[in-house]
């Protein structure tokens, strides 16, 4: 499956830049293709997306290949949180703390339906998009994703990181969560991410 | 380090001959009963409701008052032996008529039998259970989780507190059926509570004791701590 | 949004300093109403201080921890005092879900609990739900169902040795193992169209029939699968490494280990001889030839022993079921249960009305209750389903082995070095997703 050149592929653009020199350009391209190609992976192993994730990791699939074999379990030392699996609500703090203790330059994938949007799990007890807690980067459906279906991900945050620019400097902003409610995008929205929708209105019924 | 155990064979009660077969044809109802529930009936005369045959499985309803004994009965008694409980959980119907059920799955390794006990609960009074840990230690986690997930007390268990969800959850008891299947709060409401939960920072009285852990703090976190404020990163 | 002030009246759980200076903290609990109350501390919170005890907190985000699991450990040195665990970071309302599915509907769910035992939870619920229905299976749906329960234990048995090995130092056993899952992972993708969350079982019989040519890739499976088993057990077995870590931790009596509910390979290893699959049989297990390992020392090592035998057993099932898979149906032939195939569905009007009957309200079982216990590689799991007569559960509750088995840690890793307490840990096999539901 050629990643490259895709007709439908949708590259990160941005504008020419004119006024940036050479020296600068040629910088943002050493450091980009540093980053890029050594990303370490936190993985927030919870559930089946994380069986998917050691199986990309291992020999067949190998994410070796990508600079990202060195998975480091610490906050402290990871450049990308890949969220691989669902996050409850009691988990929520614990994946907002691991997230502001990672050190800026910072990414995350959200891997699976899960971690994207809740996935089958529409109850009471899973957050419904781990994008309510913490800005996600790049998501990567499936349930779980093949193996296959990550490494596209990755690729696709490789691009993102390989397009950017250090003078866009609002790239390595912190999120800023609201002190007493410690959500970082307004309720209302939350509310409308978590909605149900299409089919799922009726899957609340338990009386047939 | 102790030496060598000896082996515990399953069925060991049982003569020699009696290889046990995958079990086909199963009627909806009736069929062979349990030895237990004739034995539980000359036993312990009234504490018995009623007794049911459902799909091969013997079912015996108990008064829930005499549940811790009839339990130990059926653990130490040489007949019965049930040394293995496999599940404690509860059964709420959809119908309001219906009480609430306590189910205890019990089996007996060395006679190889398989026992469900319940208890119903009405509707109207509080709900509460002998907690049957002092019989067997497997009843620790599992009901607390019957609490956490219904409401009803395990009274005599020694730490019956939340397990599953966080001990100050306050959208109440899951799997009651009048709990709705996406919660009572809203998705950001809920967001709300958990995240400021914060489990890292927060230990139990029990944790906390234990190593004087209190000591060590830094000044300005006993203080903080010290009037009831939550520690924050 | 109202202006003004509100007084709102607060239970606090610190009523102040104590004599010694300390925060008095009173345990309180909240009921539906919101309203706090109080619950009395047990004896057993009394705290014994001698000398300066470590409070170390581990997880829940932690490699070692198999899944998000908070061990909070009472430290005297290196010496654990005291472990509490904490789980519940992973519970998702499976069992709420439930109440609210038909019974095919809840088969994708079965897939998520135990996530490395998933094809084994779909047929352990399949036959949960067949026994509330009254179905009797087809001969080869049952050979097809050991197949699958045995390929399932086999790659849970494998992540587990993967991941225990990393816990205790060794690496390679990982990639050999997952490698191998990988050969299970392409002949259940052939068959079910997925890797992990398999589906594969419906009420009544199975998602889909073999493909052909599957057989072939089982038994070449069966043939190359040993060496590595071979290659494993001599990287391990005899190692001084290997065994100096494992050997002694963690033990268990067989009289605690049966008080304490522990089952599967747990149980076996601490030398009770109890498999559900030869002592409460189904899918006609009794017909097979196979051995049940049994261990004698109840330590960490004999886990590993028992589970490494487990898998040389599982291909001698294989094998047996290879040989005796029967021609004919896969599923059973009542239209109520079973959905017709699509082209008789788009041509025949009673067809029609029965797959319309099917997905929309769903086959219904009688009003009645069945535990089926099943031998997943963690332990006995059971799924208890109580039905009314409607076509979704009114009750489905799923018995994990490995929420019972863990609450045994805090015994096992009593008096041993925090080291230990990481192989104790693996060496019972937890799957989060099953533990909390």
């Amino acid at each position: 499956m050629g990643l490259a050149s895709r007709p439908d592929a949708r590259t990160v653009s941005y504008e020419p830049q004119g006024n940036e020199g050479w020296v600068a350009t040629r910088l943002d391209f050493l450091v980009n293709w540093g980053r890029a190609n050594s990303l370490w992976p936190m993985p927030f192993g919870t559930a089946c997306c994380a069986i998917e994730f050691m199986a990309t990791a291992a020999s067949r699939f190998d994410l070796a290949r990508f600079g990202m074999e060195r998975m480091s379990f610490s906050p402290r030392q990871a450049d990308v949180l890949i969220c691989a699996g669902r996050v409850p609500f009691k988990l929520a703090p614990i994946i907002r703390r691991i997230w502001q203790q990672m050190p800026q330059p910072k990414w995350c994938i959200s891997m699976g339906a899960c971690a994207s949007t809740g996935g089958m799990f529409d109850n009471y007890a899973v957050v419904q998009g781990i994008d309510t807690i913490i800005p996600v980067d790049v998501y990567v459906p499936g349930c779980p994703p093949r193996p296959e279906g990550l490494i596209y991900g990755i690729r696709m945050l490789q691009e993102k990181v390989l397009n950017e620019r250090r003078m866009d400097n609002r790239l390595r902003d912190e999120m800023s969560p609201d002190p007493s409610s410690q959500l970082y995008i307004s309720p209302a929205a939350i509310d409308e991410l978590g909605e149900p929708f299409g089919n799922s209105v009726h899957q609340t019924r338990s009386a047939p | 380090m102790t030496g060598k155990f000896e082996t515990v064979s399953a069925g060991s009660a049982l003569p020699a001959n009696d290889a046990p077969v995958t079990p086909h044809g199963i009627p909806h109802r009736g069929g062979a009963v349990n030895p237990a529930a004739a034995a539980l009936g000359a036993s312990f005369p009234g504490a018995i409701v009623r007794t049911e045959v459902v799909w091969g499985e013997t079912t015996i309803i108990v008064v829930p008052g005499r549940i811790l004994e009839v339990m130990q009965w059926l653990h130490d008694d040489p007949d019965q032996r049930y040394d293995f409980l496999s599940d404690v959980t509860a059964v709420e119907y959809r119908d309001l008529d219906r009480p609430v059920e306590v189910v205890w799955h019990l089996r007996s390794l060395p006679f190889r039998r398989f026992l469900r006990i319940k208890a119903q609960l009405p509707r109207n009074a509080p709900l509460q259970v002998p907690s049957v840990w002092s019989i067997w230690k497997s009843a620790d986690w599992i009901e607390r989780e019957c609490y956490d997930m219904f409401g009803i007390r395990f009274v005599g268990h020694p730490d019956l507190r939340r397990i599953l969800m966080w001990e100050q959850y306050k959208e109440g008891y899951p799997l009651r059926k009048d709990f709705p299947l996406r919660g009572r709060f809203s998705r950001s409401e809920q967001l709300r509570q958990a995240l400021v939960q914060n489990p890292e920072a927060k230990y139990s009285m029990e944790e906390l004791s234990i190593a004087d852990a209190f000591e060590d703090l830094p000044e300005d976190m006993r203080r903080r701590i010290g009037s009831g404020e939550r520690t924050g990163e | 949004m109202a202006s003004g002030t509100r007084t709102i009246e607060v239970e606090l759980s610190t009523t102040g300093l104590d004599a010694h200076g300390k925060p008095q903290r009173r345990p309180l609990v909240t009921n539906d109403g919101g309203s706090a109350f109080e619950i009395g501390a047990p004896d057993s919170m009394e705290p014994e201080l001698s000398g300066d005890h470590m409070l170390i907190n581990i997880g829940p985000q932690h490699p070692a921890t198999h899944g998000v699991l908070r061990l909070v450990l009472e430290l005297d040195g290196e010496t654990v005092v005291r472990c509490i665990p904490h789980i519940g970071y992973l519970h998702c309302g499976f069992e709420k879900i439930g109440e609210y599915r038909q019974y095919n509907q809840i088969i994708p769910w079965t897939d998520r609990e135990d996530y490395l035992n998933s094809i084994g939870n779909n047929v352990a619920f399949a036959l949960g739900a067949e026994r509330l229905f009254g179905i009797e299976i087809t001969e080869r749906c049952i050979v097809l169902r050991v197949i699958a329960a045995e390929l399932s234990r086999i790659i849970s048995h494998l992540v587990w040795l993967g991941t225990t090995c990393i816990d205790i130092g060794a690496f390679t056993p990982f990639l050999w193992a997952f490698q191998e899952r990988e050969n299970v992972y392409n002949l259940l993708e052939s068959w079910v169209g997925a890797r992990l969350t398999t589906s594969a079982t419906r009420v009544g019989g199975m998602a889909a029939d073999i493909p052909a040519g599957w057989m072939d890739g089982l038994r070449q499976f069966i043939r190359t699968f040993p060496v590595t088993v071979d290659e494993i057990d001599r990287m391990l077995t005899r190692n001084a490494i290997w065994v100096g870590r494992t050997i002694g931790l963690g033990v268990m009596s067989p009289e605690e280990a049966i008080n304490w509910g522990l089952s599967g390979p747990m149980l076996r290893a601490s030398g009770v001889a109890y498999d559900v699959r030869k002592d409460f049989p189904y899918l006609e297990y009794e017909t097979y030839d196979f051995d049940v390992p049994i261990g004698t020392n109840g330590d960490v090592y004999d886990r590993f022993l028992v589970r490494m035998e487990e898998l040389r057993q599982s291909v001698r099932i294989l094998q047996q079921a290879a040989d005796r898979l029967p021609e004919g149906p896969v599923n059973i032939d009542d239209p109520r249960i079973i959905l017709p195939p699509k082209s008789k569905a788009t041509s025949e009007m009673e067809s029609m009305i029965h797959h319309f009957k099917q997905v929309m309200e769903g086959p219904r079982p009688p009003a009645g209750e069945a535990y089926v216990a099943v031998e997943s590689p963690k332990g006995e799991k059971g799924y208890y389903m109580v039905s009314d007569g409607t076509s979704k559960p009114v009750r489905w509750r799923i018995r994990p082995p490995s929420f019972v088995n863990l609450a045994a840690i805090p015994k096992m890793v009593e008096g041993h070095l925090l080291s230990d307490v990481i192989a104790i840990n693996a060496s019972i096999d937890i799957v989060m997703g099953e533990i909390d539901r």
